[in-house]
């Protein structure tokens, strides 16, 4: 086998990388067979799903919960970063595995499988147009994650970040409607906005103050910092900067391209907008407080401290809206976008404890929002319905997607046995450890909150009558309903097995100075 | 009897400016085969200004004395990084364009007149390249002559003597003739103070002047040298002449002059500013660091705008055009080396870009008939390659990462930095939100519009035309991946020009 020789020889970042490129091609190439395009975007999504595993087994010592296993941190052979071109003296593109991002690449490539054989159902069930284009673009937004993934330094994290914005325009615009059209700009105009004007202006002033840009822990401003040539004051703007810069993390007021979003049809909604994009947002968030400002570093200048409130208050703020849109899709976004802020808000805590429980929400978050993402593509598939106050009695004819809801429904509401509650139980300890008063009440509010405006969904399918005028319909095709079950029971078995993730969440602390 | 080929050695720098000019006076004789002949004329000089360039890379400058006459009394030709570099920008631009000419022209402009056009295009060029060479300041001001008159006649020709080329042409002609008038009248107040006309001999004469910033006339030729350039390179808000002229020139002509016109505009004024006056009386004792970047940062914001406005590409990028050269002079006005970098590098980086996606549009009305944005629609599925060159080009312009208009921006915004300014600094970003509003009006259009009238017969234009242009974006983001070769000049270049005066 020629061709897995050579395989071998490049380095697995690398290869993650480079397999949705290649499958890109591929369905290009098989555009006029639509089996044979189906059958590359699943091929290539397993095997991206193999080579994460890979890269992860790879990297994990068997014994969890054992002393220290694979230390990403010290330099050795296997841990450099691979540098892939080299722009400028120091600005390089290269990757580099380390927890935190083998998370997200983890959560990702996990669910593209079930997206891509989602999308199947989805896309032929309603018989969406320009199908290849939306394969191709959507394998690419998967690379482009893959590569925020692996980054090693924020200057590769912005060329990735910038790819996955500009991949995943044309699948928001996909119908081309001037609803559609109008809501891409929103969505690009927003994302790109920010990380031009904000994020990319400290990235510059970060490289012309420290000459780094690599990520590593305790981050790259201790140095400037100790001998004073950066003071408190413009490591507050910068840190500003990279917070409102990094718009994919929906803080609000840019939190707007979201619900935007939602005009795209609904895999992408789900995988994209549940997963992949908005969690690159919060992924950067995380990373760049952890490994680029070092929380050693924010809590020496306080500089961090208003991101609390600032995310509180999006949390809230968004879970209100939420409680008043009536179309089930805007809802969910809202909901996304308060979701997303509890993984600032842990992040920007500072303490280990609450670092872990942002990691967590990284992955518990995810499997929860796609299957509620998947559950409202299935009823819109299977009854053309798009607005809650048409939901009365759904559950009867749909028991296993309104089941999944339902699941997927606990998990953000942080009810056992379901993943939502892990994440929120170290969230808690979190706030109760640093001593943020702010913060638990924010989360009690907000868990009400989130009951409030999921609860009568649920209530609605299950126990309300089918109004009479209703025309009958079954469950949504088999591919819908398959992916849909699988993330519900994924939520449900994270709750159980949350080992993968709270390992390397481990690590991720462990990696601390 | 001196060996051929020393007296091609010998005599380099000279050839630069020779070669076309005969080339340009010869073309009306040469039959139907004008193009052919221009594009040996262009890829020749070409090659000689890459030669010029290596040898100025690897050793000191290189000095040229026209007819052996001393520099102080004839015409001395001096190339250090700085200009080596622009000649291998508007030369390698120039050859291209060269190429790309032949359709587009055959199309645009009528038969009987394909000779004088070449003939004219060539002297335009002898004009740019010639500015850029010489070491002379009234030298500096013939050649200036001899590029602008080519460059309005040119412009005039616009398609089918469209009117409403004339008429840009005539505004060009009065706005820029002011403007070389002006320049020429601050060379004449510099010569009855100096005495000289060598712009190193001037450069050493203000500096032993102790009371150079009390002298009225000194202060006059300055005032009237810095309105001058700002006009020749449409610097905000002497940037009226420009939209017009760009829209309605031939294809070809826009693609060479947006590319190279300006951009020695720009060259001069660096020459007058630091290495006649030097760094010293031009950023410390006059106040045109702030003159200069308060246009700028005001002519990038406001035609950022008024590109959004436009209806017809050409003249959207045309506005796009006058702020990127906004990002140019604030790039040189911040006077420090990470700044006249970022300015250098943009002059190739925005030739490259621009030039390409000119060419590209050329393209578009070669197949189409017009550029207005409902002639780009649906254009992504009948001419894949051209919309893919205007996409690639729109992202450069935006800065995206790995295209060469990033590179421009790393540089400008870490030299706003260094000098104190973050509002600039936002500015230059801001900028590029803007350029991602107008460039997004061209990629919607093309991708997600359905085609309507003569687009939707379109198919891809003839290979002549889409390999210049694929050849120009390539370059964009070929340094915009690998950009040691231009950052690198360019820091170098910025370097030697800071302490001033001519190395």
């Amino acid at each position: 086998m020629i061709q897995l020789e050579i395989l071998d020889q490049v380095p697995p970042p690398l290869l993650a990388l480079l397999i949705p490129t290649i499958g890109a091609f591929l369905i290009g190439l098989l555009g006029r067979w639509p089996n044979l395009r189906e059958g590359a975007t699943l091929l290539t999504a397993f095997t991206l799903f193999g080579v994460v595993t890979g890269i992860y087994t790879g990297i994990i010592d068997p014994g969890y919960w054992s002393a220290p296993a694979a230390d990403f941190w010290t330099p050795t052979a296997s841990t450099a970063p691979i540098v892939l071109v080299e722009m400028l003296p120091g600005i390089e593109l290269s990757l580099k595995v380390e927890p935190l991002g083998m998370v997200y690449a983890m959560i990702a490539s996990t669910l593209w499988i079930l997206n891509s054989l989602y999308s199947i159902g989805y896309m032929r069930g309603n018989k969406e147009k320009h199908q290849t284009r939306f394969y191709i673009c959507f394998a690419l937004a998967i690379a482009s994650v893959m590569g925020i993934a692996f980054s090693a330094n924020m200057f590769s994290l912005f060329v990735f970040y910038e790819l996955l914005s500009l991949t995943t325009y044309p699948l928001v615009a996909h119908k081309g409607t001037p609803h559609a059209v109008r809501s891409a700009r929103t969505y690009l105009g927003l994302l790109v906005g920010t990380s031009v004007g904000l994020l990319l202006l400290g990235l510059i002033a970060t490289w012309f103050i420290t000459g780094d840009l690599t990520f590593k822990p305790g981050g790259v401003f201790t140095q400037v910092l100790a001998d004073g040539t950066l003071t408190a004051p413009v490591l507050g703007l910068l840190f500003f900067l990279y917070m409102y810069g990094i718009g994919k993390a929906a803080l609000m007021p840019i939190h707007r391209w979201l619900p935007a979003a939602m005009v795209a049809p609904t895999p992408v909604s789900a995988l994209l907008h549940a997963v992949a994009v908005v969690k690159a947002g919060v992924f950067s968030v995380v990373k760049v407080i952890i490994y680029l400002f070092g929380t050693a570093s924010l809590v020496s200048t306080a500089s961090g401290e208003w991101l609390i409130y600032v995310a509180g208050a999006s949390i809230l703020i968004a879970s209100c809206i939420a409680l008043f849109q009536d179309n089930l899709k805007r809802r969910l976004a809202y909901s996304t976008v308060s979701q997303l802020s509890y993984i600032t808000i842990a992040a920007s805590m500072l303490s280990p404890m609450a670092l872990m429980a942002a990691a967590m929400h990284i992955a518990a978050h995810a499997f929860g929002k796609i299957t509620l993402f998947f559950a409202a593509g299935s009823i819109y598939t299977a009854a053309h319905k798009k607005n809650i106050s048409e939901l009365d009695g759904i559950g009867r004819r749909m028991p296993f997607t309104m089941g999944a809801f339902t699941i997927g429904t606990l998990s953000m509401i942080g009810v056992p046995p379901t993943a939502g509650f892990i994440s929120k139980w170290y969230l808690v300890s979190g706030a109760w450890e640093t001593g943020y008063d702010f913060v638990l009440v924010v989360i009690v509010c907000s868990t009400l909150l989130n009951a409030a405006y999921f609860l009568p969904i649920v209530y609605r399918a299950f126990f309300k009558p089918p109004p009479d005028d209703d025309h009958p319909h079954g469950e949504a095709p088999w591919p819908i309903v398959v992916a849909v079950c699988a993330t519900a029971a994924g939520t449900v078995a994270m709750f159980f097995y949350p080992d993968v993730a709270l390992e390397l969440a481990l690590q991720i602390q462990r990696g601390l100075p | 009897m001196i060996p051929f080929n020393e007296l091609i050695t010998d005599n380099l720098p000279a050839l630069v400016v020779v070669l076309p000019l005969l080339g340009g006076l010869l073309a009306t004789l040469v039959g139907r085969f004008a193009w052919l002949w221009s594009t040996i004329i262009t890829g020749s000089v070409f090659l000689l200004t890459y030669t010029l360039f290596t040898a100025v890379q690897a050793g000191p400058g290189m000095r040229y004395e026209f007819g052996n006459w001393p520099y102080l009394w004839g015409i001395e030709y001096r190339i250090d990084l700085l200009n080596a570099f622009i000649l291998l920008v508007v030369s390698g631009i120039a050859f291209i364009a060269t190429i790309y000419a032949k359709l587009s022209v055959e199309d645009e402009i009528p038969a009987d007149r394909h000779n004088f056009f070449y003939s004219v295009w060539l002297l335009a060029i002898t004009g740019l390249l010639g500015i850029t060479i010489t070491g002379d300041a009234f030298n500096v001001y013939v050649l200036l002559e001899i590029s602008s008159l080519t460059i309005y006649a040119l412009i005039a020709m616009g398609k089918d003597r469209d009117p409403r080329a004339l008429t840009a042409s005539l505004r060009y002609l009065i706005l820029g003739s002011v403007g070389a008038s002006f320049i020429l009248l601050g060379i004449g107040y510099l010569l009855m103070v100096t005495g000289t006309l060598n712009m190193a001999d001037m450069h050493a004469q203000l500096m032993a002047m102790p009371e150079a910033t009390q002298n009225r006339t000194i202060l006059v030729a300055f005032a009237f040298l810095l309105v001058g350039l700002s006009l020749k390179m449409a610097l905000f808000p002497l940037h009226t002449w420009l939209p017009k002229a760009y829209t309605y020139a031939p294809s070809a002509v826009t693609a060479m002059v947006a590319a190279t016109a300006t951009k020695v505009g720009v060259y001069m004024a660096f020459r007058f500013l630091f290495t006649i006056f030097g760094y010293k009386f031009t950023f410390v004792d006059m106040p045109s660091y702030h003159i200069l970047i308060i246009c700028a940062a005001v002519g990038i914001i406001i035609t950022g705008l008024t590109a959004i406005r436009q209806t017809n590409a050409k003249k959207l990028l045309a506005y796009s055009s006058v702020g990127q050269i906004g990002y140019i002079v604030a790039g040189f006005a911040l006077a420090n080396p990470q700044g006249v970098a970022g300015s250098l590098v943009h002059i190739f980086n925005h030739a490259a870009m621009k030039g390409g996606m000119f060419m590209a549009l050329g393209a578009v009305a070669y197949r189409v008939g017009g550029t207005n944005m409902k002639d780009l629609r649906g254009l992504g599925k009948r001419m894949p390659l051209t919309a893919g060159c205007i996409t690639a080009g729109a992202l450069g312009l935006i800065g995206f990462p790995m295209t060469a208009g990033f590179i421009s921006k790393w540089y400008l915004v870490q030299g706003a930095l260094a000098g104190g300014s973050w509002l600039l600094a936002f500015t230059i970003l801001f900028g590029s939100l803007l350029a991602v509003i107008y460039s997004w009006k061209m990629i919607e259009a093309m991708y997600f519009r359905e085609p309507e009238g003569k687009t939707a017969e379109a198919t891809e234009a003839p290979y002549m035309l889409v390999l210049p242009t694929m050849a120009l974006i390539g370059l964009s983001i070929y340094f915009g991946i690998n950009a040691e070769f231009t950052a690198g000049t360019a820091l170098k270049a910025a370097a030697a020009l800071l302490p001033g005066g001519v190395q």
